[in-house]
């Protein structure tokens, strides 16, 4: 195999393939997170009851179309592998982009290894219904790791190919759902009159139930991956984020109100597959069979999207010497970053097999929720450094600086929802991004090469 | 006019042990709160008035005063809950168990100057960075 280490002393650069249009973006983005429509947005219903979740899912909406606005105008200037990642380099510094790589890498990896973790675990439950009781379902969580992997190594193009189709399959299962419960005729099949209460919490709850109403979003901002992949930045990107985030409010809403009219909110609040669930309910075969299917479907979807972006992230500070070089390699034949990728799969393997599922995916929201924090900052920096006019954007964003604060403001909200009832899960984050940060600070950065982490051809930013 | 910094070249050892160490540290992250079973949601049974629940030595769980008028549930939630196999008994388990949101005040004092630190130092050590990396692109020589 001739592959070839970016960063060493090369005559010719491979770079990445640029073959992406705005619906591979659209399926990257919904496709890492339609997953959570199916499952985990649920505990948000737990922690505030089921309006409490209803007026997360539209705050959190909000902050998740800042993040999408802000993304959409520094991405689709900083086409770069790596996105927000990238971003960081240019507009704030090393340590901080080292710190957004991690958040990414971190936030996919245990996020991937949910995923298969539910796949895993949806095979077993449909067995036992079919008469096969007690089937171990750790063998189809390495199966779904092993394949996408293989998917992923071969090339982007088909990776997110195969990830439109059954994301759109995923989402196409919850209006399925919708029309079969017949919104049209309440009290038929939705119980809603009977089943909502009041916030059992009050509004403190409601504050708590930011934490898990992330989960509708988480990823979405993953789009920026494939910054230096998409054909037209300018085009893709925004088209296919913006869409995407319409998307998956909609699926988020029609999920909310399927799910709050079948199953009782102390039960919804802590179930596996809420969608699965009320589909068991209607009493359809059909409607059961459809969102097997459509729950498989977006865990996988999802965990393949997840697989796409760490690597890439991970890929992205190997190249720039902000982890081992030997990460930077890109296939000769398939122009993907397999060392990446192949790295990084015994370690999602191994996070799924850990048993802490809650453990992993409160690392996977904080590393999440830490990306957000960073891109308040990088927005202020970049129009300070570059103002508009000074470097040709591909899209710029409205309203400045209202999206930013306004999302600054959210990020602090959810902080104090994670508080709330996971307060030592936060701490000990935190402590892990400090003592990586000191490491990086004090002994990693002496690997890094000063001027090539600027890349852009950019004017000299103002100030400097 | 700047230098330009040559970075040495690290060894394959010394990539193995760098990658090694962040994972052992995702590890300890993970792990940390296990050791120190302070896992999950801080949540508590909050039984309603007239029910109580007495547990044996082996482990099993007996209740009195169960009903499912006494768990707030009304005939519609006691249908669906029946659907999805729970009796009243199963049902109390869940339905009785609250999240806890009583605020420690020092507690959170720690964890907002942990996140603002954490921020602050990534900016002011980031700057520091930042204005060598600029030096560097726009202005080094050999």
């Amino acid at each position: 195999m001739t592959d070839q280490a970016l960063g060493q002393a090369q005559p010719q650069r491979i770079n990445l393939l640029k073959v992406l249009g705005p619906a591979h973006v659209w399926a990257l983005g919904v496709g890492i997170v339609l997953v959570g429509e199916f499952m985990g947005w649920n505990f948000s219903v737990g922690k505030g009851g089921a309006f409490g979740s209803l007026i997360a899912c539209w705050v959190i909406g909000l902050l998740y179309t800042c993040v999408a606005m802000i993304d959409s105008e520094v991405t689709s200037t900083v086409a770069a592998a790596g996105g927000q990642y990238a971003q960081a380099k240019h507009t704030i510094g090393p340590l901080m982009a080292f710190n957004v790589g991690l958040y990414l890498v971190m936030a996919y990896t245990m996020l991937e290894a949910a995923d298969a973790l539910v796949t895993g675990d949806l095979i077993a439950i449909a067995a036992a219904q079919f008469g096969h009781p007690g089937l171990d379902p750790r063998p189809f969580v390495v199966l779904t790791i092993a394949l996408l992997a293989l998917l992923n190594y071969r090339g982007v193009f088909m990776t997110l190919s195969v990830n439109f189709v059954i994301t759109a399959a995923a989402f196409t299962s919850i209006v399925i759902l919708f029309i079969g419960v017949q919104p049209w005729n309440p009290g038929a099949v939705l119980q809603h009159q009977g089943l909502l209460t009041d916030l059992p919490y009050g509004w403190i709850g409601v504050l708590a139930a930011f934490q898990f109403g992330i989960w509708y979003y988480l990823g979405i901002e993953g789009t920026c991956q494939a910054a230096e992949e998409v054909r037209s930045a300018g085009r893709a990107l925004p088209l296919g984020t913006m869409s995407g985030i319409i998307t998956l409010l909609i699926a988020a809403s029609l999920t909310w109100y399927i799910t709050t009219g079948l199953i009782p909110w102390e039960y919804l609040g802590q179930d596996l597959a809420p969608l699965y669930t009320a589909s068991t309910l209607t009493g359809s075969t059909v409607l059961h069979v459809f969102l097997f299917v459509g729950t498989i479907f977006s865990a996988v979807a999802s965990a393949n999207g997840c697989i796409n972006d760490a690597s890439r992230a991970w890929f992205s500070m190997g190249r720039d010497r902000y982890m081992p070089v030997w990460f930077g390699a890109v296939h000769p034949r398939y122009r993907t970053p397999f060392r990446a990728i192949l790295f990084l799969i015994p370690i999602a393997v191994s996070f799924a097999f850990t048993g802490l599922l809650d453990q992993v995916i409160t690392f996977s929201i904080l590393s999440g929720l830490l990306g957000y924090t960073f891109m308040p900052i990088n927005m202020h920096k970049f129009r300070k450094k570059w103002p508009l006019g000074s470097i040709r954007r591909g899209y710029v964003h409205p309203w400045h600086p209202l999206p930013a604060i306004v999302l600054l403001s959210l990020c602090t909200a959810t902080y104090f929802a994670v508080f709330l009832g996971y307060g030592v899960q936060l701490l000990a984050m935190i402590g892990f991004y400090i003592v990586v940060s000191l490491w990086f600070a004090f002994h990693r950065y002496k690997y890094v090469r000063r001027g090539d982490q600027f890349t852009m051809p950019w004017p000299r930013p103002l100030g400097y | 006019m700047a230098q330009k910094y040559d970075p040495p070249k690290q060894s394959g050892l010394g990539q193995f042990i760098d990658s090694f160490f962040l994972m052992a540290l995702v590890y300890a992250a993970l792990l940390l709160p296990i050791l120190l079973g302070l896992t999950g949601g801080a949540t508590e049974t909050v039984l309603p008035d007239g029910v109580t629940q007495i547990e044996a030595e082996d482990g099993t769980v007996t209740w009195q005063g169960l009903t499912w008028e006494s768990l707030g549930q009304n005939p519609t939630m006691q249908a669906q809950w029946e659907k999805l196999g729970y009796d009243v008994e199963a049902a109390a388990e869940i339905i009785t168990t609250r999240f806890d949101y009583s605020i420690a005040p020092l507690s959170l004092l720690i964890t907002a100057i942990a996140i603002i630190g954490y921020f602050i130092f990534l900016v002011t050590m980031s700057e520091k960075e930042y204005r060598e990396v600029i030096a560097e692109k726009f202005d080094a020589r050999r």
